[in-house]
């Protein structure tokens, strides 16, 4: 926002969440992290399309509606307690609380209030489970994550990345009312996707994370073993997506698209593994980006083919039914 | 030099008034067709009547009343 120009450092210290400038209404959605937000209503989407049973439309796009805010208030939870280090990294001093226009108070505030508007309604529209679930998520990444884990290890995303993992299992949960090995599959790809996803992306903003303090495996553990994680991760994705394609939600297109993007994921992390860190600086750390937004395809392509499968009833039961 | 009513910070405050609004009558939509779709889902009408856990003329049986 235009806004970021007019207090482009902001001084650390006790009136930090002095407000300098007034903020407007998207000041407030930013704290939400929107783009965050969409990656989670996407797969909880798939959750909940894949999930057998009835449910009516308007009570799905309900349960959608308090995964998405249940998210949202993860972020503004996590903007209010980051607030000193988010005005030290160029990539995110820009946001409402660093930037002066909204109070950390606030932020606070509006987290709070907006986890317990999705719980609820979670619990009223679908059922208690479902809004436990959530409950747990947005603890998960508010506390566990964001207080305990972000600036003490730098396991801080492996053991984290577990709340950006649950909103398909709480889609499906919704729906169902149980848990079951589809969506635990589901929550175990994207747990296993988001350590070569971050680190990817930590090899070429890694001054970042280290000006904030933040131990990110970059920081901690230097490039080559960055590159070692990548690789592990990316060949533990190749049986869980597998195993993906074999559950229940799964079915030929998504063993297509398990077999077609793993294969380029895979090829992609192991050209990340194979280079240094002064190769990968000469081409302006071509082969980290590119794995990083395949990463995104990644992800993507592995849940559009979860919903194409059941919106085209062409999964495993309908084949064993024949 | 002409005086200028309307600031910046005017129409800032305008557009977060006006968001707020906007997300309150979500609210209440969202709330009215919820209720609309959880009665219509019940099969049998005197189950909405048991919500509150009040007796109602209606529910006791024909056979057993006196």
């Amino acid at each position: 926002m235009s806004d970021a120009t007019l207090n482009p450092s902001v001084p650390a210290g006790p009136n930090r969440d002095v407000p300098l400038a007034e903020a407007g209404f998207g000041d407030y959605v930013a704290l939400l992290k929107p783009r965050v937000m969409s990656l989670v209503v996407f797969t909880a989407l798939a959750g909940i399309v894949a999930a057998p049973g009835p449910l009516h439309p308007f009570i799905g796009f309900v349960a959608l509606l308090c995964i998405a805010v249940g998210a949202g208030a993860s972020g503004a939870l996590n903007m209010w307690w980051d607030a000193d280090i988010d005005r030290l990294m160029r990539r995110t001093r820009s946001r409402p609380v660093p930037a002066g226009r909204v109070e950390a108070g606030e932020a606070l505030a509006l987290g709070l209030a907006l986890a317990g508007f999705a719980v609820m309604m979670l619990g009223l529209a679908a059922n208690w489970a479902a809004a436990g679930l959530l409950a747990f998520t947005i603890f998960f990444y508010a506390v566990v994550y964001t207080m305990w884990l972000k600036r003490r290890t730098p396991q801080n995303i492996v053991i984290g990345g577990l709340a950006g993992a649950l909103p398909p299992l709480v889609g499906w949960v919704a729906v169902t009312g149980s848990v079951a090995w589809a969506p635990l599959l589901m929550v175990l790809l994207i747990f296993l996707w988001t350590p070569p996803h971050f680190w990817a992306l930590a090899l070429f903003v890694r001054g970042d994370y280290g000006r904030a303090r933040v131990p990110m495996m970059t920081e901690v553990r230097g490039d080559r073993a960055t590159r070692d994680q990548i690789l592990l991760y990316a060949l533990l994705l190749i049986p869980a997506s597998g195993a993906l394609a074999l559950s229940a939600a799964g079915g030929p297109v998504v063993l297509a698209a398990s077999v077609g993007l793993t294969a380029l994921f895979a090829v992609a992390a192991w050209r990340v593994w194979r280079r240094d860190a002064a190769r990968s600086e000469a081409d302006g750390w071509a082969a980290e980006r590119r794995l990083f937004r395949l990463s995104l395809v990644y992800l993507f392509g592995h849940f559009a083919a979860v919903m194409a499968e059941a919106v085209l009833g062409t999964g495993w039961s309908a084949w064993g039914g024949a | 030099m002409a005086i200028r009513v309307e600031h910046e910070l005017h129409a800032r405050r305008r557009g977060r008034n006006l968001g707020l609004l906007a997300v309150l009558v979500a609210f209440v939509v969202l709330v009215f067709f919820l209720t609309v779709v959880k009665v219509r889902s019940l099969d049998d009408p005197r189950a909405f009547q048991g919500f509150d856990h009040t007796v109602r003329p209606a529910m006791i049986p024909q056979d057993g009343g006196s």
